[in-house]
């Protein structure tokens, strides 16, 4: 009997009440692009604007594009777009279960986020915001631009990154299916699981801060107010509170995609495989001990940058644990260089550098020099983009056949990394020596000694998005001119390569039952 | 009578039973989350004004805190009693003990409503609004904005509990509900707990520190 695949069921009107994990799954993934695609207009932009050292438009329009750029990546890319989309999509099926857990709460979560980004992007018409992301008290209580629109659309956001994070873990816990104990489950679920973990955690400390400074503007509560009686960094407490923690939301899900990848296209039983997962756990926890490393120049007791410090470093172990473990997992494996591969091999290799340039920062003595300058900005964006970003692209390349039931271009594929790998480190590398000769962040014009190294990084901005523009325009060809895909186009083991491409709406013919491990290659049994 | 239909990517009653209730308790950590960060904010301010808090502590109306710390506790004994009954089938008494869990949170509310208004007139409002003349001390206004932030957040929270009692209250006398199926009304129970408990730290912690 044919069953009709998820993707055809239902016809058009469907997807707008749909319960289906997958289909949910798919709006979030595109969803989260176009605001990739809109956070990215606003970083050429500004890589225009640095074209030279004098201000090419008014600086205080700078300073709103920085601020989109920021807030839309982060917010409304970054931190649902691999748990949500492909974590959506992925987790029921690799622990072999039909739905996530509450499946209206999935539909749910999609309509917060979507209102709470409609709400924060009413800003570009209302006047726009110019704080910067981490919407830094007293001045976002003090300026006329739309600070309210933008927290409060990041506030309902926060709810929907909850309630997806709340619906993981139940799923993670109630739905795993016979056999599937959790040492079998794959490393990309214990990522996702350790990421909801930080979600339901972290996140309603972002929503009362958020809230506070909403009452600060509309009632004049006081309390992140110096001129009232209040605090100003006390919201910065709060706010690394949770955003600290948030860079891990953004990253450990990639680090799960990359465990998949790596061990897939090696051909090998990933290495030390209970050390990768208990690491994903490990990053969880310390990242709620860290937060201070923010505020080294903002007046913290030296006591506090000590331990902060000290703490802050100590996340370098289970990352660490993780990039050894993968390397070894390449040792003397069938190494097989598609696509996917790529991005993950990159990804290992620009982690590492924005993961040891956080340890720079993280030094007290070294961050008093480099603080807010373009280091900083170079640091982050090696984790974010070099990091998450690109296991982003590993992922959506390795499991688009599985989604869409069409192979993505192959030759495609390759030209468009090879663009996104030299742009990006020609845009993010010089930043570094930017940063080092004092560059600061955020600013809309420099000394003309800096003028070579800001080019250098424009035109890096450029053959980046030369690169991006190849990879989305050729999956999106692929889409309907794509060979169609087999059930299982890379020999994966895990159980969504068990099921048909695009699967079914119940995911499975029957409930499946593991008896082994999700990389179990040549072993004999 | 309408049969609760299991969602179809359950495979037993119970393990959907489990699920919903593993999804609320998270849910309430993350209600303790938020207003930890209210709290956090009282103790930081508190530490640095100690002689302030203790002052305005005195504008607060001890006798109608004590009274509505009566009300709630009330309240969650009833509200654990509909729960109960639920489970032993005795629907009507559920919805009496619904019932009276609403008007327990009505009486909160109202009681509620009296104060915040007699702080109103007295002016003792939240920062930059503050009009109290009878104090000397600079930063009073910031335990009333304090005052009113975890009163009001604990506020919203009574409402939507009260909305929610009513629904389940609703989907009792439907006769959804039983000792086969008492999802709903043991969730909104635990929810309802939660926002009993808070209240129950902020009584002493906003009203009797004079």
């Amino acid at each position: 009997m044919e069953h009709k695949n998820f993707l055809q069921e239902g016809g058009w009107k469907s997807w707008f009440v749909t319960l289906d994990h997958k289909k949910i799954g798919v709006m979030y993934l595109f969803t989260t692009l176009l605001f990739f695609a809109i956070g990215g207009i606003f970083s050429t932009l500004i890589r225009y604007e640095l074209w030279t050292p004098e201000a090419t438009f008014a600086k205080d329009l700078y300073n709103k594009f920085f601020t989109f750029h920021g807030a839309i990546m982060i917010f409304m890319f970054i931190i649902p777009g691999i748990p949500a989309a492909l974590g959506n999509i992925f987790l029921p099926m690799m622990i072999g279960a039909k739905d996530v857990a509450f499946p209206r709460l999935n539909l749910g979560s999609y309509y917060i986020f979507i209102a709470g980004a409609l709400l924060a992007a009413s800003a570009i018409v209302f006047g726009g915001v110019d704080t910067g992301w981490t919407f830094y008290a007293p001045y976002s209580i003090k300026t006329q631009t739309a600070v309210i629109l933008v927290t409060m659309g990041a506030f309902v956001m926060g709810f929907s990154s909850i309630l997806t994070g709340l619906n993981f873990i139940v799923t993670t816990h109630k739905l795993r299916c016979p056999g599937m104990t959790v040492y079998k489950m794959p490393l990309f679920i214990w990522a996702i699981y350790a990421t909801a973990i930080i979600q339901v955690l972290a996140t309603p400390v972002i929503a009362i801060t958020l809230l506070l400074l909403v009452m600060e503007r509309v009632f004049q509560v006081g309390i992140f107010d110096a001129s009232l009686g209040g605090d100003p960094i006390l919201f910065q407490h709060f706010f690394w509170f949770y955003s600290h923690p948030a860079v891990y939301i953004m990253i450990l899900p990639g680090m799960g995609i990359v465990s998949e990848v790596i061990a897939v296209f090696s051909r090998k039983h990933i290495f030390g495989y209970k050390a990768i997962a208990y690491s994903s756990l490990a990053i969880a926890f310390i990242s709620f001990l860290v937060w201070g490393h923010h505020m080294f120049v903002s007046g913290q007791s030296a006591w506090a940058n000590f331990l902060f410090s000290i703490l802050t470093m100590l996340v370098a172990v289970p990352t660490a644990i993780k990039i050894f473990n993968w390397t070894a997992t390449l040792y003397k494996g069938s190494i097989v260089l598609k696509t996917p591969m790529l991005y993950a091999l990159s990804f290992i290799f620009l982690f590492t550098i924005g993961g040891l340039t956080g340890l720079f920062l993280a030094a007290v003595s070294v961050d008093v020099h480099l603080h807010d300058t373009y280091f900083v900005v170079a640091h982050f964006h090696y984790v974010m983009v070099g990091g998450t970003v690109i296991a982003l692209f590993a992922g959506l390349h390795y499991w688009w056949p599985k989604i869409f039931g069409r192979m993505y271009s192959e030759l495609i594929g390759r030209i468009s990394w090879f663009f996104i790998f030299v742009g990006f480190n020609m845009t993010f590398l010089p930043m570094f020596w930017l940063g080092r000769q004092g560059m600061p962040r955020r600013y809309a014009t420099y000394e003309p000694m800096y003028e070579g190294l800001h080019k250098l990084a424009t035109l890096g901005s450029w053959v980046l998005n030369v690169g991006l523009i190849l990879m989305f325009g050729g999956l999106l060809w692929s889409l309907f001119k794509g060979k169609k895909a087999g059930n299982n186009p890379w020999g994966g083991k895990t159980l969504e390569w068990h099921t048909e491409s695009p699967p079914t709406v119940d995911n499975f013919y029957e409930i499946p039952t593991i008896t082994e491990g999700p990389y179990e290659y040549g072993v004999k049994k | 009578m309408t049969e609760h239909v299991l969602p179809h990517h359950f495979e037993s009653a119970d393990q959907a039973y489990q699920s919903s209730k593993l999804g609320l308790f998270l849910f309430l950590a993350t209600e303790i989350l938020m207003f930890g960060g209210l709290f956090v904010a009282y103790i930081v301010n508190r530490a640095l004004y100690p002689e302030m808090f203790r002052e305005a502590s005195h504008h607060l109306n001890v006798m109608m805190g004590g009274i509505n710390t009566v009300v709630l506790i009330c309240s969650s004994f009833t509200m654990a009693m509909a729960v109960n009954s639920t489970r032993l089938n005795k629907n009507l008494q559920a919805q009496k003990m619904l019932l009276l869990t609403l008007f327990f949170a009505a009486c909160f509310i109202v009681i509620k409503y009296f104060e915040y208004t007699h702080k109103i007139h007295e002016g003792l409002l939240p920062g930059g609004l503050f009009k109290y003349a009878g104090t000397h001390h600079p930063k009073m206004q910031l335990y009333f904005s304090l005052y009113f932030l975890m009163t009001g957040l604990h506020g919203i929270h009574v409402f939507a509990g009260m909305c929610l009692i009513f629904w389940v209250y609703l989907k009792s006398r439907r006769g959804d509900l039983g000792e086969s199926y008492y999802t709903p009304v043991e969730l909104v129970g635990l929810f309802w707990h939660l926002v009993d408990l808070i209240w129950i730290y902020l009584f002493p912690l906003l009203y009797l520190i004079g």
